[in-house]
């Protein structure tokens, strides 16, 4: 007797159409995005020579190269990391080691995460409400605290999930020996958790690596050279995106290479990060 | 200092007035140090205030002006200095909503071949690379689809929904011509391929999360791969899926960079979604350094309190799914 | 009550009377509470100087809660509390005006699970000595060699005292913890369970160390295994469901205890 209902080709046939559209979800979906790269590494390679990484910004019609706004950028990143990855720790620190179940934490948790994925076009006009506007005028030190606006809730994450990770036997040994609280945090807990909060900051530095938005009105651009912070500091993620619209078919060339040099950084943070993130798990 | 005296392997233990002051010395340290971390907390919190507070004062000259109009006009004259938000809110809402209505379904199906139909070997690989291209900065689709899907959009595809739709009422009206390349749909395609990576990563943890048990016995009984996904493992994972799309969701809107340079900045709300048009980041970004005089200023940073309630709202949700599900998770 | 000898583990140490010996720490009607549970009632017992007292008691009877209230470890965490009163030297370490971090320097604790700093042998023992003492080079050497060698680890690691801790074995560790204890010097030494992750080897040599290590601290241990606390102590204390039901010397509790319970216990009947 066969109990096969009537249903079964049916089922299959949905089955089949599930399973195909997956498939092509896949295919489509990521090819699209390696179609993506694939383009951004013809063109930006086509315009890459030592040139981009030794001559200025040029005018338009002349040559030249991203030298200000590659160093604009670091400058920022490391001005950004110095602020934001102290500040980040501790309020990491105090979530995971004194107040791991108070409401306190809870609370800065929950807006941690938001701040974490907020527009950050929105961090801009903040900092410019605070720091450009009362100042009257643009400046490197506005861009850098916009970018520290956006690692500190990376860092926060990252340090709160990693320290949290520290096993309390550890503590308890530390304890035990009548370590203080802060020695213990400082010397045993960190140094447990070294790899995550490394991680941590790498990730931070890749997502403000690209950002454009926050920069906008903050520390806005800079033809020339300079180190000034006082006053407004090229980046080269601004400067792709004032060389991309422009009409100039040189500038906008520069400005595929600039993407090209801004997209390998940060998938080079990542995997780093990545490798990092694996080691510390294995100890 | 202390005597270490050793004989015969014992030990002689006269360590103890120092170790008392040792540890006074120690004990303001520790106080600080817990002081500054509660602090940094704190810090966190302000932070989200003062933006907030920002935001609000930096608005109230044009929400004094303009009133709750503000809302509802489409005019944007710099000019006359008259402001009105529809277009930029309007232009927000259809991109993300476009956005969503391409990245979930697609992202849902590679979670799906992810989790059920994918090669062991090659799951993390493909894991790894979707989490790289999550992180690929915005500003690489935005200058991407100026220069590359707008004009094949523009030249190939555009003409062809024209045509194809230009018969059929509503739709002839949605897919009106003439082809731009840039507009709201070519914003919108570019924030779902933005966004794919990051739904279809949290959904592919989630999935990922459903005990084998449960699939098993589903497919004990004679499911298919499809129904297993269908009645077991979209239930389990319901709650976080909605929250990982809301999350996508809130990226999708507080997107500048990938939109701006395909959105074509048009202040007006138009039928067609092959027309320019205009989202809040992108008007903000294209806007504000020129903007002249505080109205305009004032306005553009009342689009910024705007957006960033939206946003709020849609992660502060997002948040709460995701806790929920993280704690059944345990 | 005697109790045939089938079965009842042998006594090393011979019963000392107690009347000669000073107590070093003496628990006084102590409650304790994990929220609002009673963990432990009344519990109220000497822990003689230079003496080992085991406790002993079947899974779940509060000998590890007991033993964590002596250096108030429960401190760490917020739910937990104790009440009334344990003396040590005469200072009562339950008031709030305790120092702990100087109460832990003075009992040390050894952990069920080894626990090695994330750090090198040598670290390990002189990171707590750093602490309180300001040594030149040479003597913090020597009292990082001297800590090792009566922890009987000296000649295992002396050659690769830069490797990490968490290098060597699990028996290795757990005389490193021993050895990183013991280097800061304190009075009293608890170990938990000590060797119940360890293999039998590593027990005999942990079991002779305590053994050793008796000449110059007063020492506590809680163990599920009753041989080894028939070996091991002078006295002995078993519990049960949070309540001491008996304390003596360990010759006596394990061939004529008083309590029939505890000869339960002792012969195998539970737990």
């Amino acid at each position: 007797m066969s109990v096969m209902p009537d249903t079964y080709p049916a089922r299959r046939r949905r089955n089949g159409i599930a399973v195909g559209l997956a498939y092509a979800a896949t295919i489509v979906g990521l090819g699209w995005l390696v179609l993506i790269l694939g383009v951004l590494l013809w063109q930006g390679f086509s315009g890459l020579s030592l040139k981009v990484f030794t001559e200025m910004t040029p005018p338009p019609g002349a040559d030249g190269g991203l030298l200000n706004p590659i160093l604009g950028s670091l400058v920022l990143t490391v001005i950004a990391v110095v602020i934001g990855t102290p500040i980040g720790i501790l309020a990491g620190t105090y979530m995971a080691e004194y107040g791991r179940h108070d409401r306190l934490t809870s609370v800065v948790r929950f807006i941690n995460d938001i701040l974490l994925s907020a527009p950050s076009i929105v961090i801009g006009l903040f900092v410019y409400e605070i720091m450009v506007y009362p100042m009257g005028h643009f400046s490197g030190w506005a861009g850098a605290v916009a970018l520290a606006l956006l690692v500190i809730p990376v860092v926060v994450r990252t340090t709160e999930d990693m320290l949290v990770l520290v096993p309390n036997p550890l503590r308890e040994a530390a304890a035990s020996i009548g370590l203080p609280r802060s020695l213990m945090i400082m010397r045993i807990a960190y140094r447990a958790a070294r790899a995550g909060m490394i991680t941590g900051v790498l990730l931070a530095i890749a997502r403000i690596s690209g950002e454009t938005a926050p920069l906008l009105f903050t520390a806005l651009n800079n033809q020339f050279w300079s180190t000034n912070l006082n006053a407004p500091i090229a980046s080269l993620p601004v400067v792709i995106f004032q060389f991309a619209l422009s009409p100039y078919a040189d500038w906008q060339k520069l400005a595929w290479t600039g993407a090209l040099i801004i997209t390998f950084t940060v998938l080079a943070l990542s995997i780093i990060a990545r490798a990092l993130a694996a080691t510390g798990k294995q100890s | 200092m202390v005597d270490v005296a050793l004989s015969g392997g014992r030990d002689v233990i006269s360590a103890v007035p120092s170790r008392a002051k040792v540890l006074d010395r120690l004990r303001l340290g520790d106080i600080i140090f817990r002081n500054v971390t509660r602090g940094a907390a704190v810090l966190v919190l302000v932070i989200l205030g003062g933006v907030i507070v920002a935001l609000i004062s930096g608005s109230l000259p044009a929400l004094r002006e303009f009133g709750f109009n503000f809302l509802i006009t489409e005019r944007w004259n710099p000019v006359t200095e008259k402001f009105g938000a529809i277009a930029p809110i309007y232009g927000t809402v259809v991109t993300s909503f476009i956005a969503m209505l391409i990245a979930v379904p697609v992202g849902l199906l590679i979670a799906f071949f992810l989790t059920e139909l994918c090669p062991m070997a090659l799951r993390r690989p493909i894991g790894i690379a979707i989490e790289l291209l999550a992180g690929i900065p915005s500003i690489i689709y935005g200058i991407w689809g100026l220069f590359v899907f707008a004009p094949f959009l523009q030249e190939y595809v555009q003409p062809g929904l024209i045509a194809l739709f230009g018969n059929i009422p509503v739709l002839s009206t949605l897919f009106a011509g003439p082809p731009y390349g840039i507009g709201v749909l070519t914003a919108g395609l570019i924030l779902a391929i933005m966004v794919l990576p990051f739904i279809t990563s949290i959904s592919r943890d989630v999935f990922d999360a459903v005990p084998p048990v449960l699939k098993e016995a589903a497919y004990g009984v004679g499911c298919t791969t499809w129904e297993v996904v269908r009645y077991v493992v979209l239930p389990y994972t319901r709650v976080g899926v909605i929250g990982g799309v809301m999350l996508g969701l809130g990226r999708a809107l507080g997107e500048t960079m990938a939109v701006t340079f395909v959105i074509g900045n048009a202040h007006k709300i138009s039928g067609s979604i092959l027309a320019p048009g205009t989202t809040i980041s992108a008007t903000i970004a294209n806007e504000f350094t020129e903007a002249v005089g505080d109205i305009y200023t004032s306005a553009l940073i009342a689009l910024g309190l705007i957006l960033f309630i939206i946003t709020f709202i849609v992660l502060a949700i997002a948040r709460y799914m995701l806790l929920r599900i993280e704690r059944r998770i345990g | 009550m005697n109790v045939a000898s089938v079965g009842v583990p042998t006594v090393t140490h011979a019963a000392v009377d107690p009347s000669t010996l000073a107590a070093k720490v003496s628990i006084d009607h102590l409650d304790f509470f994990y929220g609002e549970a009673k963990a432990l009632k009344d519990i109220s017992m000497p822990l003689y100087e230079k003496k080992v007292t085991a406790f002993i008691g079947p899974s779940g009877c509060g000998k590890s809660t007991l033993l964590r209230v002596l250096n108030r470890m429960y401190d760490l965490y917020p739910n937990q509390r104790a009440e009334g009163k344990v003396s040590f030297d005469g200072e009562d370490i339950l008031s709030p005006k305790q120092d702990l971090n100087l109460l832990r320097a003075r009992i040390g604790m050894v952990f069920q699970k080894p626990t090695p700093f994330p750090m090198s042998i040598y670290e390990n023992i002189a990171f707590g000595i750093r602490l309180y003492e300001k040594l030149p080079k040479s003597e913090l050497e020597g009292r990082v060699e001297h800590s090792l060698r009566r922890a009987a680890l000296w000649e295992e690691v002396k050659d690769k005292l830069a490797a990490n801790g968490l290098s060597l074995s699990g028996g290795q560790q757990q005389r490193l913890c021993i050895a990183r204890t013991v280097a800061v010097r304190p009075e009293v030494i608890l170990f938990d369970e000590p060797c119940s992750a360890l293999d039998p080897i590593s027990t005999a040599k942990i079991e002779e160390l305590i053994d050793e290590l008796k000449e110059d601290y007063t020492i506590v241990i809680v163990t599920h295994n009753m041989q080894q606390a028939a070996r091991v102590s002078d006295f002995t204390a078993f519990m049960y469901l949070g309540q001491l039901i008996e304390f003596d010397s360990t010759s006596r509790i394990f061939t004529s205890p008083k309590e029939r319970s505890t000869q339960d216990y002792i012969t195998g009947r539970f737990g």
